[in-house]
């Protein structure tokens, strides 16, 4: 497993350079003038437009400047944004404040989903599994703009104070995981239901286990691979994503943070995002990959 | 998430400080409301904190807390008002000033402010090596052109800007730590105005030391100094009780914090989160949504320092005719089409000057501006020659056509003739044709103020030959009394001579004033005396807090 483990981070590296690659070409082959357009009804003076290119050497071919940014970042250096911040101050006030939002969502994603999906898929077909049905559905159909949009302005809640103490998180955190809290109840259930009737679970009623030991240790824990697998990748897209919610509540986080960086074409800010988000979800994946085994010993990594 | 931030340390000191005073002495009453504390909506500013750096708002906002400059404009009329200057005075007809400043100033570092501090601080601005936004703004005093210079083949070539000959201005002179001297390329009365523009402020020596750290955290002279500023969270500024300035305060510290959506900041100033909103969003200008929210008291639709005209070739027969140009302003039902176009987010405007101008007279268009189509047509028939063709020509790559259409429709129906909105592709291809006079119909235009004052919107736009003068308007009378307002040293005597002038345009209608731009801003309930400055800014000098 530690091979199998040191293979995976190698591959890791290919990976992280290839995307960070493209996303640099993609945001620099934008068109327009990062420059133009800053000085309100008038024309940027040239002399300022100079100073600025050559600041941050525009004037580069972009591989000669990816490679500089690259290099810069392997010494631990993100680079300014163009009114002088340094990128490493904004990501480190916005990603503690992102992954706080997005573990309340997880949480209450794994909590709410996989007992609500236990609770169906131990009573299929009766009114509570009807009703839940039929609730995630509407989940699943309604965009989160909205569910946040109705959430924060008819009940008139306040946005996030900048500290974004983890109780108020909570609600913002809840609605930016309601679409993924209907798919994992709705996964838990039907694994559930199917793996009801697997042989091991008839073998452990046989011998006479306990109803709960039975469905909490055998059957939970093989039902909930999908699972597992769905909350890993929501964990990294949930850090970045929550652009709609963050804005709703004015969360200072890394979904505002990159939404206002393209607005304002501070690229070093939003390749440095992307590279570390490249890197979450590579992490998250290896994470949930050696989970597979621990849920099932039938799995061996090679 | 984080660490305790540098603010609250201070925060808690205080009280602790306090609370060992109360051991010691007897109980005070209680704290007075001048000690409050507010919020504003805000978003991270475009460029480094540095005055002639900064040309959008939300520097500016904050540039204006922490910097005084030589002078203010009076939040309430635009006036110019001494601040940090004792006087500027001229000897010679406006080419050489004096600037002599008030003593006892200090920066918020305890150095004093000197002289050298402003001559420094130009000196730099002006150098174009340095790439300030504000540089240009220098091009009136003498040796400017020494210390810019351009690339000869254009930014997108290979050759780069030379260095220049110089890096100083020869007409900046320090005669002594309180006083210096201004030499401009040529004579201008109204020079000490356009002082009052933040790129004129003046910059500390620990600027020079390391200008990047300084754009970082600022270090200023003003009513403000900065406590702490998280990027992407909020900035904090706290009243400066070392000001010497006569514009103190009466709040303790105000906070400007981001938000990446204004929506959202509108929410939260309704619920009371926060406390201001400069420009609330687009969709609660629909049916005046925000007022209905914040009531008249808590509101404001403010003009800002842009107008709309219409420009007409009076060279041409019919248009030559005042009559004619009058009764054409007269048919614009300039109130229904703000209402039923812009949504009230324009403001009718009946004169020639905006609002926000120091020497602004309302009303001064009269009767010519108001909608009358009786009126209008009765004065249309009267004329002797007609327009041949009666049309509004526009650039179609911004969204005029609204407007233009309805403009020649409220004309039309007024008095019974054609009239077509005529849009040309590009703005450059449409303001070929206006500055080369092939326009054979009306055309539009728009100004916005380089400084507040009156006469930027009649010298410019209306002087025989000036250089946006589109409808090649001429007047000798009218020219006259500008020259003598020009040559006037004495600026409250200058101001009314500007008035005398725009007085006499109801009867030459040389241009069809349309409507200014506006911004519609709101405030929570715990501000009081609010005013809006002529930057479309909050007054933070006199707002005070419930």
């Amino acid at each position: 497993m530690g091979r199998y483990a040191l293979r995976r981070l190698l591959q890791a590296i290919p990976v992280f350079i290839g995307t960070t690659f493209l996303i640099w070409f993609l945001v620099w082959g934008l068109p327009g003038d990062p420059f133009a357009g800053r000085c309100g009804e008038r024309q940027c003076p040239p002399a300022y437009v100079q100073f600025m290119t050559d600041k941050f050497g525009l004037d580069d071919p972009l591989p000669v400047q990816y490679l500089n940014y690259l290099t810069n970042l392997l010494r631990g250096e993100f680079g300014q944004t163009f009114n002088g911040t340094e990128i490493g101050d904004l990501l480190a006030q916005a990603f503690p404040v992102s992954i706080k939002l997005a573990l309340v969502a997880v949480a209450a994603e794994a909590l709410i989903g996989i007992t609500a999906g236990v609770l169906t898929g131990l009573r299929r077909g009766s009114f509570i599994d009807n009703l839940v049905l039929v609730s995630t559905l509407v989940l699943i159909a309604t965009p989160i703009f909205v569910i946040g949009l109705v959430a924060r302005y008819s009940l008139g809640l306040a946005s996030v104070s900048p500290e974004a103490p983890l109780v108020e998180l909570i609600i913002p955190g809840l609605i930016l995981g309601s679409g993924s809290l209907a798919y994992i109840t709705r996964l838990t259930r039907v694994n559930l239901v199917e793996n009801r009737r697997a042989d091991y679970v008839r073998t452990a009623v046989a011998k006479g286990l306990a109803p709960s030991r039975v469905t909490g240790v055998h059957l939970l824990r093989n039902s909930m691979i999908p699972v597992v697998t769905w909350l890993g990748l929501d964990l990294g897209s949930l850090m970045g994503g929550a652009i709609v919610t963050e804005g709703i509540f004015n969360i200072r986080g890394i979904g505002g943070l990159l939404f206002d960086s393209i607005n304002r074409r501070q690229s070093g800010v939003v390749v440095s995002i992307v590279a570390i988000l490249v890197l979450v979800y590579l992490i998250v994946n290896l994470i949930v990959d050696l989970l597979y085994g621990v849920l099932d010993p039938r799995i061996r990594y090679e | 998430m984080r660490g305790i931030t540098p603010w609250k340390v201070t925060v808690g000191l205080t009280a602790v400080a306090l609370a060992a005073a109360g051991c010691t002495s007897t109980p005070e009453p209680e704290a007075p409301k001048n000690d409050g504390s507010f919020i504003i909506s805000w978003s991270e500013p475009q460029n480094p904190l540095v005055p002639a750096g900064t040309s959008e708002t939300q520097g500016g906002v904050v540039i204006d807390a922490l910097f005084t400059g030589l002078t203010n404009y009076a939040a309430a009329d635009a006036k110019t008002e001494m601040a940090n200057a004792e006087s500027i005075t001229s000897a010679d007809g406006g080419t050489t000033w004096t600037v002599k400043l008030k003593s006892g100033w200090k920066w918020h570092d305890g150095t004093p402010v000197t002289a050298k501090n402003y001559v420094d601080a130009w000196n730099y601005a002006a150098y174009s090596p340095n790439g300030l936004i504000n540089g240009t703004f220098f091009g009136d005093i003498k040796g400017y052109s020494d210390v810019v210079s351009e690339d000869p083949d254009g930014p997108d070539k290979p050759q780069v800007a030379p260095k220049p000959a110089k890096d100083k201005l020869d007409g900046l002179k320090v005669v002594d730590d309180n006083t210096f001297e201004v030499t401009l390329g040529g004579p201008s009365n109204l020079w000490p105005i356009k002082v009052g523009y933040s790129a004129f402020m003046p910059l500390p020596d620990v600027f020079f030391k390391d200008p990047a750290a300084f754009g970082q955290k600022p270090i200023g002279n003003g009513p403000f100094k900065l406590d702490s500023w998280t990027k992407n969270v909020e900035l904090k500024v706290t009243r400066n009780d070392d000001y010497q300035g006569t514009d103190k305060p009466k709040v303790k510290d105000v906070v400007f914090r981001v938000y990446t959506d204004d929506a959202a900041a509108y929410e939260d100033v309704k619920n009371g989160t926060i406390d201001f909103q400069q420009q609330v969003p687009s969709a609660k200008l629909v049916g005046d949504l925000y007022k209905t929210d914040f009531g008249a008291d808590r509101s404001s639709n403010k003009p800002v320092s842009s107008s709309a005209f219409i420009a007409l070739p009076t060279w041409l027969p019919g248009y030559n005719d005042p009559k004619v140009r009058q009764a054409i302003s007269m048919a614009i039902d300039r109130k229904l089409i703000v209402e039923k176009i812009f949504n009230n987010t324009r403001i009718p405007m009946n004169g020639w000057v905006n609002p926000n101008m120091a020497g602004y007279k309302d009303g001064s268009c009269g009767e010519f501006c108001t909608f009358d189509a009786a009126k209008a047509k009765a004065l249309y028939d009267s004329a002797t020659t007609k327009p041949k063709e009666i049309s509004i020509a526009y650039n179609g790559d911004a969204s005029h056509k609204p407007w233009v259409d309805a403009v020649c429709n409220s004309i039309a129906t007024a008095l019974s003739v054609t009239c077509t909105g005529k849009p040309f592709p590009t703005f450059g291809e449409f303001r070929t044709l206006v500055t080369t006079q092939k326009m054979t119909g009306m055309s539009r235009a728009g100004w916005q103020a380089d400084y507040p004052h009156i006469e930027n919107w009649l010298n410019p736009l209306l002087k025989t030959g000036a250089s946006s003068n589109d409808g090649k308007f001429s007047d000798a009378a009218f020219d006259a009394k500008l020259k003598e307002a020009d040559g006037t040293a004495d600026l409250a005597a200058a101001e009314k001579l500007y008035q005398d002038a725009e007085a006499m345009l109801p009867a030459l209608m040389p241009t069809i004033p349309l409507w200014h731009s506006s911004q519609q801003t709101v405030w929570s309930a715990k501000l009081a005396t609010v005013t809006i400055n002529t930057f479309g800014e909050l007054d933070l000098a006199t707002v005070t807090v419930k």
